[in-house]
C-alpha cells in the first residue's frame, strides 16, 4: 500500500538531488536542470497533499499549476540571461560570474 | 486508456508501478546530476520529468500529468537543450563538471534529506477517505475561472512579462 509518506520522501529525495545539483555544478545551465528537478519535486508534494487529504478540492493542483508557470517564465528568463552571458564573457561556469564582487 | 477507467483503478495498479516509477525517476534525477556530458543531463532530465508526470497519473491528477509532458518533457527541456547548445564550448564531455562545493553541497543536501525524512515519518497527516471526483477537469477550470481567477490572470501577465524580458535580454539591446 503506497501512503502520502512514500510520495513525500520521493519528492524530498527528488528536491535533495535537485538541491545538491544546483549548490555543486559549475555551468549555469546545469545548476538551472537542479532548479527545475527542485519545482518538481514540489509539485509532486502539492498533489500527493491534494490526492491524500483533500480529494474533493483542486486546490493542491491549481498551486501546482502556477508552479509550472513560473518555472517556465523562470527558465526562459534564466537562459536569456546564460545566453547574454555566454556573449559577453564565453563563459557558463558560474564561478566566473563575479560582476557584483570588489 | 483515461477515457475508459474507473475511479480506483490506479489504487489496484499503484504499488509495484510507483516503485518503478519511483526508482527510474530518482535514477534520471541521479543521472542529470552526476553525468559529466550537459546533453546526457539534459535527455536524463526528460526521464525524470516524465517519471514525474506518472506519479501525478498515479496520484489520479491527469490534467497535471498532462500539462507536465507537454510543458517540462516538451517546451523546457528543449529550452535547455537550445541553451546547452547555444553555449557549447571546449569538450562537450567535460561540460558539466562539479565546483569546489560538490562535498559540502552533497552533505548539506544529505542532512536536508534526513531532516525531511525524519519530519514525514514523525507527522500524523489526516488522511481523507473522500474519493476523487470524477470531472476533475471541469472543476479546475471552475477553480481556476471562479475562486482563483486572480492569481489566474497574473499567472499570465507574469508568462508575457517574462518572455518579453527573456527575448530582451537575449537579443542584447544596443544603443
Amino acid at each position: 500500500m503506497i501512503t502520502l509518506n512514500h510520495y513525500l520522501i520521493l519528492a524530498a529525495i527528488l528536491f535533495c538531488i535537485g538541491f545538491y545539483g544546483a549548490i555543486a555544478k559549475k555551468n549555469a545551465v546545469a545548476v538551472l536542470m537542479g532548479i527545475e528537478l527542485m519545482l518538481n519535486s514540489v509539485n509532486i508534494n502539492l498533489v500527493a497533499f491534494n490526492r491524500f487529504l483533500s480529494p474533493g478540492e483542486m486546490t493542491g493542483q491549481i498551486f501546482a499549476i502556477m508552479v509550472i508557470v513560473v518555472a517556465a517564465a523562470e527558465v526562459a528568463v534564466g537562459l536569456a540571461l546564460v545566453l547574454n552571458i555566454y556573449r559577453q564573457r564565453l563563459t557558463t561556469d558560474v564561478n566566473d560570474l563575479d560582476w557584483l564582487k570588489w | 486508456m483515461i477515457g475508459l477507467k474507473k475511479r480506483g483503478d490506479y489504487a489496484m495498479v499503484s504499488p509495484l508501478v510507483f516503485w518503478i516509477v519511483a526508482g527510474v525517476t530518482i535514477l534520471a534525477a541521479l543521472a542529470v546530476v552526476n553525468l559529466t556530458n550537459l546533453i546526457h543531463s539534459a535527455l536524463w532530465l526528460v526521464v525524470a520529468f516524465i517519471g514525474v508526470a506518472i506519479t501525478y497519473l498515479i496520484l489520479e491528477a491527469e490534467f497535471l500529468a498532462a500539462v507536465q509532458v507537454i510543458v517540462y518533457a516538451g517546451a523546457i527541456a528543449i529550452l535547455i537543450v537550445f541553451g546547452v547548445m547555444l553555449t557549447r564550448r571546449g569538450d562537450i564531455r567535460e561540460s558539466n563538471l562539479f565546483n569546489n562545493y560538490r562535498i559540502f553541497g552533497g552533505l548539506v543536501s544529505l542532512g536536508l534529506l534526513a531532516t525531511i525524512v525524519t519530519m514525514v515519518t514523525k507527522t500524523q497527516w489526516a488522511i481523507s477517505g473522500a474519493v476523487v471526483p470524477a470531472n476533475q477537469v471541469g472543476l479546475l477550470a471552475q477553480n481556476l475561472l471562479g475562486q482563483f481567477v486572480v492569481p489566474f490572470e497574473i499567472a499570465a501577465v507574469l508568462l508575457l512579462v517574462a518572455l518579453v524580458g527573456a527575448i530582451i535580454i537575449a537579443k542584447e539591446v544596443r544603443d
